[in-house]
């Protein structure tokens, strides 16, 4: 199931289905001066073989009309090979526009490769490349030797590696291009089995030697390597190489994988222009650990070692602390309380990651993309800099939508995934390592900064409205009772009054025909959030509601969903002719979130007692609250003129 | 597979591969007959179709190809 992960870049975004026409159409547009960036969106999905081919057509024909690409940077690449390269330079050229290069290719196929390096009159150093791809396989190498000989083995290493040093000179004397030099993917056929690898002369031992020679003779040089073989290996050799498609086309891989391929050469261009990230901002609850430690307290959120669960969460932690050891500078973007989101830590004996790891700590209430926008502003980095690791889909797409130009991964659903998938998607691609990158975490340690925030960035509304919610609004009933016990002695933080009731309390309230009692459900474009909000209210003489209890799941948060469950009371207390709406908030340890809950909502301060709980009250004839842009259905409520479901206008 | 569903299925494939929607597939159309049908957009083809309806070709089989009905009939004997 990897595969899939590696060979449909799954921690790209899907395309939208109408991909083809939105590339057509994206010249139709008349204002040039974002094409490079609308084409750059576009190249952000995850595109197969034919959608890529679709765009680099798009884009050949923006180039030949003499559109601007820019902010795309020019790139010229050039491409030898002992292969068909009609299929691998569109993919190359669609993929680079991700990276925010505009590549152009000057390929030389079918064995041209050494007359193309050598002279200096050549197509291909006339043309001047800021660097030449040698993307040559086995196929290529003069590699057939008497098996067991190990003098004639050696031989015939040495004389795969002076081809490619010979052209790789030549390169450098006629047209003076970085060179990237593939490592070979071995074919699976093997001659007598797992002794291959031992016996000198057998494709696998000399392509083992080889290989390793060719990484050794790049190291420290300006030229690059392409690990062909370690992705052939990764997606498994048995795919990677496809006699029939070789056979058919001269196509040196499956093109299947031509998406991977041409992925993995934009980034070491990408690395190479300096467009590398260099920040991970991550997320924190059901992202670095199990479980909202909000709700679940320090005892309840799973890291720990051993613990199948916990080791799917440490790995994440793992990988974000050697990331941090090669110069990647570490932030956290968490909706929680500052002290709540720092304490797993601080207390935490079993956590790998430590504040003084963390360079900015962003732990607040406001939407992601202003954090982000802060974290990048405190680190005097811009926002193509960084990588935002989040769990939930919604926050993914805000980030995405608002701020284009942070890489955010999709990630599957089993945690155990999260670090594979965020290192597969190779956003941290260098070329070198330093000693500067090194001291680089250093200068950030014992930060764990908190900064103060942009003013919001972008169209949240706009947002909100895409995500077409759906509020359902029930009373209490059997079939969502354990739900609402659950969500009733569960949630903390954003929960008035913390008061615990038992299923058959719970039972006790909706057939108390003193209580009104809601349960709230919230769909939205990603799928269901099943029940999200619980409301109790006790009517007391004189024709007041009281809200004992008011309790909301963190996951809605900035949704406006208690503007809409407002809205809800306050329609179903005219009905019961109520006059006034009391809300109370009683403090604890955890739910300082919601201390001015009731402020916002429109509610005036009644009183504030010793122990700190204050009274709200609310007239319900003259109250008015905003409503947010979701669908709202009603169901189950016994005034209704019938108890069919039906829908209002927000 | 009826060929009912097979026409429909390779219709989405030509509008991929040829990047066109206005593309209608019947039996006797050929590489004569659609603008820029070469032979690299050829293996394109054979390539998306065996993608599409998990199916393998052998080159003699993809030699043997005159036009759809052709191509279609290869289908109809391999996907089940």
């Amino acid at each position: 199931m990897s595969l899939a992960l590696f060979r449909s870049l799954s921690w790209l975004p899907e395309p939208p289905p109408d991909c083809s026409a939105r590339c057509r159409a994206v010249l139709d547009q008349n204002s040039e001066s974002t094409l490079g960036l609308r084409l750059q969106s576009l190249a952000s999905f995850a595109l197969d073989e034919n959608q890529l081919n679709h765009l680099a057509r798009v884009m050949a024909k923006a180039q030949k009309s003499g559109s601007s690409l820019q902010p795309l940077v020019p790139f010229r690449l050039g491409v030898l090979s002992n292969s068909t390269l009609d299929f691998i330079v569109p993919a190359l050229v669609a993929t680079a526009a991700r990276y925010g290069i505009a590549l152009e290719c000057i390929k030389a196929d079918y064995d041209q490769a050494v007359q193309e390096a050598l002279s200096p009159h050549s197509a291909m150093n006339r043309a001047r490349p800021d660097a030449v791809l040698l993307a040559m396989d086995y196929r290529a190498l003069p590699l057939r030797c008497k098996k067991g000989d190990a003098a004639e083995a050696e031989n015939a290493v040495r004389q795969s590696l002076l081809y490619i040093e010979t052209l790789r000179a030549g390169l450098k004397a006629n047209g003076n291009a970085v060179c990237i030099l593939q490592t070979i993917a071995p074919p699976p056929e093997r001659l007598f089995g797992s002794f291959d690898r031992a016996l000198p002369g057998t494709t696998a031992n000399l392509l083992n030697r080889l290989n390793l020679r060719l990484a050794e003779s790049v190291f420290g040089t300006e030229d690059l390597l392409l690990d062909v073989a370690g992705l052939a290996e990764t997606v498994g050799l048995a795919d990677w190489h496809s006699p029939s498609e070789w056979n058919l086309a001269k196509l040196p891989f499956s093109s299947g994988f031509l998406p991977l391929y041409a992925d993995h050469v934009a980034r070491l261009l990408a690395a190479l222009r300096g467009k590398s990230r260099r920040v991970l901002v991550l997320d924190l609850d059901n992202t670095v650990w199990g479980g909202v430690i909000g709700d679940d307290g320090l005892e309840g959120i799973q890291c720990a070692q051993g613990d199948a669960t916990g080791e799917a969460y440490r790995s994440v932690q793992r990988l974000a602390l050697e990331l941090r050891e090669r110069g990647v500078v570490l932030a956290v973007s968490s909706k929680n309380d500052d002290e709540i989101a720092r304490l797993p830590f601080r207390k935490h004996p079993e956590m790998l990651l430590k504040e003084e790891h963390i360079a900015v700590f962003q732990a607040n209430w406001n939407d992601k993309a202003t954090n982000i926008t802060a974290i990048a502003k405190e680190l005097s980095l811009g926002l193509d800099s960084i990588v935002f690791l989040d769990d939930n889909p919604v926050e993914r797409n805000l980030v995405r939508q608002l701020l284009p130009a942070v890489a955010v991964p999709e990630l599957p659903s089993d945690p155990a995934l999260y670090a594979r998938t965020l290192a597969a998607a190779g956003y941290f691609e260098s070329i070198s390592f330093s000693d500067e990158d090194v001291s680089r975490a250093r200068f950030y340690q014992d930060n764990a900064k908190r900064i103060g925030l942009e003013k919001q960035v972008g169209d949240l509304d706009a947002y909100l409205a895409s995500l077409q919610m759906e509020i359902t609004f029930q009373p209490f009933d059997e079939i969502g009772r354990a739900r609402i016990t659950q969500l009733i002695n569960k949630s903390n933080q954003y929960n008035l009054t913390t008061r615990r009731y038992t299923e058959p309390e719970v039972a006790a309230a909706q057939h108390d025909p003193q209580c009104f009692t809601l349960q709230v459900r919230l769909a939205d474009s990603f799928g269901d959030n099943g029940m999200i909000s619980v409301i109790i209210c006790r009517q007391q003489p004189s024709c007041e509601w009281e809200i004992d209890t008011w309790l909301m799941s963190c996951r809605v948060l900035g949704r406006r969903v208690e503007q809409m469950v407002l809205r809800e009371i306050l329609e179903h207390a005219r009905r019961y002719g109520i006059r006034k709406l009391i809300g109370r908030y009683r403090p604890t340890d955890r739910n300082k979130l919601v201390e001015d809950h009731y402020s916002k909502l429109g509610f005036t301060l009644v009183s504030r007692d010793a122990g700190a709980t204050s009274t709200w009250e609310l007239e319900v004839a003259s109250a008015a609250v905003e409503a947010a842009p979701m669908a709202v259905r009603s169901i189950g409520f016994m005034q209704e003129t019938s108890d069919v479901a039906h829908d209002r206008a927000s | 597979m009826e060929t009912a569903e097979i026409y429909k299925k390779l219709n989405t494939v030509f509008e991929d591969v040829f990047d066109d929607e206005s593309i209608v597939v019947r039996p006797e159309l050929s590489a004569d007959d659609v603008d820029g049908w070469d032979s690299l957009t050829h293996i394109r083809l054979i390539l998306t179709v065996e993608k599409a309806f998990n199916v393998k070709f052998s080159a003699s089989e993809i030699g043997k190809l005159k036009n759809v009905e052709g191509l279609a009939e290869l289908i109809r004997s391999k996907a089940n």
